[in-house]
């Protein structure tokens, strides 16, 4: 297996070789790049992930097709796209349902580090990477929900620049610089236009590509945990690895599958998911004089809007809130545990994890809610638990006691 | 040449360089960062505007636009000056300590002439339009409430002189822009009282 050659390849694919190592990048990340032979479902987030780019990319760059980046012309411009071009509806539709299902999956994806400890030593750059898309991801979606123009979208935006100028003597200015205007204008949406699809997009990509190359320098972690490389066979390759390609290729194809199933029914038969994907405020256009009612940011920001809220300063919630992400950051190093699966960790981890992810839905949900009453206080006790875990999580990984880990890889659980 | 000297002057010719391009490059970055301030044509639009108040009523409240923001010019009636005066409820900022105000605003009514006030009608929290709720004592604000302005969003109140209650997510009182009496019935906002001096 460790001689797979390219001796019976044609003479198209030789005069290739020659002069781009396209056969040589297809083995070294493909058909011999080794993974664990244990992966479960956590383990197809990655390549959803990448499927959901590749859509956002694609119906995205159709859609700048028909869209005018400017105050006067945006709004319009959507709903000509929504009745009059040709499928436009179904190309909005796939980019405004891929932008949440983006999140879904990236979700996921985090949390099955978490499960797994797939951010420890030696991924920890690997994590960092992934966090710097996490980052970038929130600012393509905070900057294209403005592009539609419509009541949240301005209002929305309105919220989340206003909080740069919380910072002190900065402040104000930074917020001026930001929009370009005294206000959120014309301006300020023709250059989010430009963020959105063309600076923020090369960054992903790129952050994308340099993911995927510390991954395959690191190898990928599994649910056991384990290095796979600390147990070689005769012929170089780990004894409890399969190449990629193609045993992960099917597998990750099967994934795939039963997401566009669901990412189709989704497209076709609940677009705006009861106000979640779409909300209903922004299907008025943006009116700078009136407020609506209640605004709340799409879902997937939701979490860290609800623990800025929770705070009864503005610099202190913009603090905290920034603090939220900031910290995700820094996990490889709250964790000092060595044991990476949580299969082979205390019951203190395993609580501490289930608390955690309560704790973000819960903030997730109250951030759809108005602050008021009850809501308030649950915003509280919630953020607390959030940075209670990694303040936890840093005292208990100093001696905790798990279960012995296996040497070889398992397939329970 | 020996071969010691050529490194050391390979090292420094190689930090020189670096160097030099690191000043290049922050100084091609300043026409870029510079572009996203506001152009002259979002400046000009920003200019003053003129406000004929000749035919707002006592308790009335009418809103212009300034640099689009909502700004709102409220003539208080005898009766809401003497509710303001009589206010019991904690205010963060009383006596208008913080620069949300012009110098010539910074005073008992938060105003040149003390029945006209002229805020910008953006909560000081996250930028909404806070509602005029000029009713005393309304059932869903309590019975303290002698009338002044509620933002929907968080909740935030101000009185009547703009100026924010405590324990509410709106750091600030509501902002005062500059502006100026043309004459006894015209306001210019976005100009300076002294400017006309």
């Amino acid at each position: 297996m460790s001689s797979v050659s390219n001796t019976n390849s044609g003479p198209l694919l030789a005069w290739i070789d020659k002069r781009f190592p396209l056969s040589k990048m297809l083995r070294e990340h493909a058909t011999e790049y080794y993974a664990g032979k244990n992966f479960n479902i956590w383990y197809v987030f990655g390549v959803l992930a990448m499927v959901v780019l590749i859509i956002q990319l694609v119906t995205g760059i159709f859609l700048t097709m028909n869209y005018k980046p400017s105050a006067a012309d945006a709004f319009a411009s959507v709903e000509y796209i929504m009745r009059d071009v040709e499928w436009g509806w179904l190309i909005r539709y796939m980019h405004s349902t891929g932008a949440s299902a983006f999140f879904i999956v990236v979700y996921l994806h985090m949390f099955r580090a978490m499960l797994y400890g797939s951010y420890k030593n030696p991924r920890e750059l690997l994590w960092l990477i992934g966090m710097l898309i996490y980052v970038a991801l929130m600012a393509e979606g905070f900057f294209g929900y403005l592009l539609p123009w419509g009541q949240m979208s301005y209002w929305g935006a309105q919220v989340i620049i206003s909080l740069f100028g919380a910072l002190p003597v900065i402040g104000d200015p930074l917020v001026e610089w930001i929009r370009g205007d005294y206000n959120i204008s014309d301006i300020t949406l023709n250059r989010f236009f430009a963020l959105h699809v063309i600076a923020v997009p090369l960054a992903l990509v790129m952050l994308v590509v340099m993911h995927i190359l510390a991954l395959h320098e690191t190898g990928s972690n599994n649910p056991d945990g384990i290095e796979i490389k600390e147990n070689k066979g005769p012929d170089g390759i780990p004894v409890d690895g399969v190449a990629f390609h193609p045993y992960y290729t099917a597998k990750d194809l099967v994934a795939i599958i039963v997401f566009l199933i669901l990412f189709s029914g989704v497209v076709f038969f609940a677009p705006e998911m009861g106000g979640y994907f779409l909300e209903h405020a922004n299907f008025e256009p943006a009116n700078f004089l009136k407020t609506p009612v209640h605004i709340a940011p799409v879902w997937y920001f939701t979490p860290f809007y609800a623990i800025l809220r929770a705070v009864p300063s503005k610099l202190g919630g913009v603090i905290l809130m920034g603090s939220a992400i900031l910290v995700l950051f820094l996990l490889p190093w709250i964790d000092r545990s060595k044991v990476k699966s949580i299969r082979y960790r205390g019951w203190g981890y395993k609580g501490a994890l289930a608390v955690f992810a309560v704790s973000f839905v819960a903030l997730g949900i109250l951030g759809t809610l108005p602050a008021e009453g009850v809501y308030t206080l649950l915003a509280r006790i919630f953020s607390f638990l959030y940075f209670a875990f990694f303040v936890y999580l840093y005292i208990y990984t100093g001696s905790e006691k798990g279960k012995p880990v296996p040497a070889r890889l398992t397939y329970h659980g | 040449m020996s071969e010691g000297t050529g490194l050391s002057r390979r090292r420094f010719l190689g930090v020189a360089t670096g160097i030099t391009a690191g000043v290049g490059a922050v100084f091609t970055a300043v026409p870029f960062i510079a572009s996203w301030q506001p152009s002259a044509r979002a400046r000009a639009l920003g200019a003053p505007v003129d406000v004929d108040i000749s035919k707002l009523e006592d308790g009335a409240l009418m809103k212009v636009v300034w640099r689009g923001k909502p700004v709102s010019v409220l003539r208080r009636s005898s009766v809401m000056l003497e509710r303001l005066e009589g206010e019991t409820v904690e205010l963060r900022d009383p006596d208008s300590e913080e620069p949300q105000q012009p110098g010539y605003c910074k005073n008992e009514f938060r105003s040149i002439k003390p029945s006209l006030l002229v805020v910008v009608s953006n909560c000081t929290h996250l930028g909404c339009v806070p509602t005029s709720r000029f009713e005393v004592a309304p059932a869903d604000l309590g019975p303290d409430w002698v009338g002044g302005f509620f933002c929907p969003c968080h909740g935030s109140k101000f009185d009547l002189s703009g100026r924010v209650f405590a324990g509410v997510p709106a750091p600030l009182n509501l902002l005062v822009p500059p502006y100026r009496y043309l004459d006894e019935n015209t306001l210019r906002i976005g100009e300076d009282a002294e400017a006309a001096a």
